[in-house]
């Protein structure tokens, strides 16, 4: 189940944030924010992603930098909403 | 003591010509910022001095002394000058907060040729824009980027050359050059190009109500302006280590992430990487930072954090704060204070103005909120928005004016007469701001005074926006505002009437979203959108944006005697 999460996430990521013809890897541990791959502004379109894909709802002040900086964090930000 | 001393005695004193002796500028014919930013500051016996300490976002360091820029910049306008560019050319830096953006910079400025700085996170339809407004040249971007250059390069007929700094032993097509800074024979010496006072720069594109993007057109002696403000504002001393937070895709980044410091000899510290207050403050105590400018997001978004990543670093080198972008609220100042021992002091200016023009001074007192007075040689007032005429009201709001004739000012909006001239009336710039002055001379921000976007310290216009949005398959007609937020001061909404057959759901409004940021930018992704049945337009048709931000701020509507359906 965890891993389909993972995944589900790292092709999101993978879709919308990098370039189509990039050749950088992601992983559970890439950082996403520090980066530079995900931006603060763009961080809106990815909660509500994971809003409705997971159908949670991630209050705003938990959706903070450190918390989507790279899948693994965003998957313990999904786990205190709900069981996964 | 602070570089300005007495503001008072300061303003009394001042002439421009006071700053280019200051500066040197104009010695022995040089007027070349190039020149003044890496050359000069070797002959003054600096060669060996850091400029510049990078570092990435896995904590990779790099530094590069004076004597390095000066030969990398070399380096630079040696490939550009081999492959035929010339004075006058435009030629773009398209790449990450890396070295080779800061010292192509110079380089391109030695040979003569134009910068024309754009912001990495610049999708597809935001380039082409720009680039094909400017009839740019060439372009200097790493392998991150390319993807998108090749995409857009068949829009652009002008374009000779994409140099990629980075390529390693990768492919490269018909046109691109690879160029390793470091790896790239060392030039020692060049023949600067001999530019004048008023030879152009650096093309800094701006985002306006209406139309496209503005290239707002600077010259060298730019660099006279950018070097007193630094001293003064910023107060940067020989021994400072400074930090200006801003990407040089935008006019901060380079007026004072590049020229200012460098002309003044400054060690200057990048950290090419996201937002984390951790982060952040790690970065100020390793290096050792003295001045740090920044931005209100910024600073807002550290306040977020609260004072606990502040206890957990060593902070005690900071010595002056500065901000810039979008006005600094009183409680950013205030927490500033407590969090850091010093106050955030506010500057104001803008990408036409190319230096700050109003600020708060050190050793001068703050008032909280306030954007400060003018810079000393600065002829600044508020304008009736009927009359143009100076308001003398203590506590009026009118239009910001400032007396063409400083040195930074730009000269023209690119191959855009039209535009330039309507920015001028009755003798005064009109900055596009609203504000007042208080009995003491110190300014006070209110707001735009046209439908332009300012989130976190960036233009946006809502023009481009609503064309971007046009371009989508589900959209009939869109209106781009800005609305209230807490930590940007504004970010874009979007009202959006479908066409008929599709159907408003979170996975459109998600594609919608994620379509502008591919086309445009994150910063012009709308952070929220309402989908209507029909938009609110005039009787000429024209959608009337100003009552869908008013209803957003909550402010009155005003005169609707021409909306069409009222």
């Amino acid at each position: 189940m965890a891993e389909d999460i993972k995944k589900t996430i790292i092709e999101y990521v993978r879709k919308e944030y990098l370039d189509e013809d990039s050749d950088q890897q992601i992983t559970e541990d890439t950082k996403l924010i520090t980066s530079g791959i995900v931006d603060s502004f763009s961080m809106v379109s990815l909660k509500m992603f994971l809003e409705k894909k997971f159908q949670v709802k991630i209050p705003d002040d938990k959706a903070t930098p450190e918390a989507f900086d790279s899948v693994n964090n965003i998957i313990n930000l999904l786990k205190e909403f709900t069981p996964l | 003591m602070s570089n300005i001393g007495s503001y008072e005695a300061r303003v009394k004193d001042f002439n421009w010509k006071m700053a280019e002796v200051e500066l040197g500028y104009g010695n022995n014919g040089k007027y070349n910022i190039g020149y003044y930013c890496s050359d000069r500051i070797c002959e003054m016996g600096n060669g060996t001095k850091a400029a510049l300490t990078w570092e990435g976002y896995t904590g990779e360091t790099k530094q590069y002394t004076f004597d390095d820029v000066r030969i990398y910049s070399n380096s630079f306008a040696t490939i550009l000058r081999e492959t035929g560019l010339e004075i006058g050319d435009r030629i773009c830096v398209f790449m990450d907060r890396i070295p080779e953006l800061y010292i192509s910079f110079v380089g391109i400025l030695k040979m003569g040729g134009i910068v024309q700085p754009l912001f990495s996170a610049f999708g597809e339809d935001a380039l082409v824009m720009r680039l094909e407004d400017a009839k740019t040249k060439a372009i200097i971007s790493t392998r991150k980027h390319l993807g998108k250059v090749r995409r857009i390069r068949s829009m652009l007929p002008e374009l000779l050359w994409v140099i990629v700094v980075d390529a390693g032993d990768r492919p490269l097509e018909r046109g691109e050059i690879a160029f390793s800074m470091e790896q790239a024979p060392k030039v020692d010496t060049i023949e600067i190009a001999n530019v004048g006072p008023e030879t152009p720069s650096v093309l800094h594109y701006t985002s306006g109500t209406t139309g496209k993007p503005k290239g707002a057109l600077h010259v060298h002696s730019s660099i006279v302006a950018q070097a007193i403000t630094s001293k003064w504002v910023l107060d940067v001393r020989p021994d400072d280590i400074y930090w200006c937070t801003a990407d040089p895709g935008w006019v901060t980044g380079t007026s004072y992430g590049i020229i200012g410091p460098w002309a003044n000899g400054i060690t200057q510290v990048v950290l090419d990487a996201g937002f984390s207050a951790n982060k952040w403050y790690a970065f100020i105590e390793k290096h050792k930072v003295t001045v740090w400018y920044s931005a209100p997001t910024a600073i807002r978004l550290l306040m977020k954090e609260g004072l606990e990543p502040v206890s957990k670093h060593n902070l005690s080198t900071l010595r002056h704060l500065i901000s810039v972008g979008e006005p600094l609220n009183a409680e950013a100042v205030i927490w500033s204070e407590k969090a850091y021992g010093k106050p955030f002091h506010d500057s104001y200016w803008q990408t036409e103005t190319g230096s700050i023009v109003i600020s708060n001074y050190p050793g001068m007192k703050i008032k909280p909120g306030s954007m400060g007075r003018p810079f000393p040689g600065i002829t600044a007032a508020v304008l009736n928005p009927k009359t143009y005429e100076p308001i003398q009201t203590v506590g009026t709001v009118g239009l910001i004016g400032l007396k063409p004739g400083w040195p930074s000012m730009f000269r023209m909006y690119w191959d855009n007469k039209e535009t330039y001239d309507k920015k001028f009336h009755n003798g005064w710039y009109i900055c596009g701001d609203r504000s007042s002055i208080d009995s003491e001379g110190y300014y006070w921000f209110v707001g735009r005074d046209d439908d332009v976007i300012n989130t976190a310290g960036h233009l946006v216009g809502p023009f481009e926006i609503e064309s971007a949005l046009l371009e989508h398959p589900s959209v009939a007609e869109s209106a781009a505002v800005g609305k209230p937020d807490p930590i940007n001061m504004e970010v874009v909404k979007a009202f959006i009437a479908l066409k008929p057959g599709f159907v408003r759901s979170d996975d459109l409004t998600m594609d919608i979203m994620n379509y502008i940021r591919k086309r445009l930018s994150p910063l012009a992704m709308p952070q929220e959108i309402e989908f209507v049945d029909s938009l609110p337009k005039t009787r000429s048709g024209k959608i009337m944006r100003r009552l869908l931000r008013a209803k957003e701020w909550g402010e009155e509507i005003g005169d609707i005697s021409t909306l069409e359906n009222d």
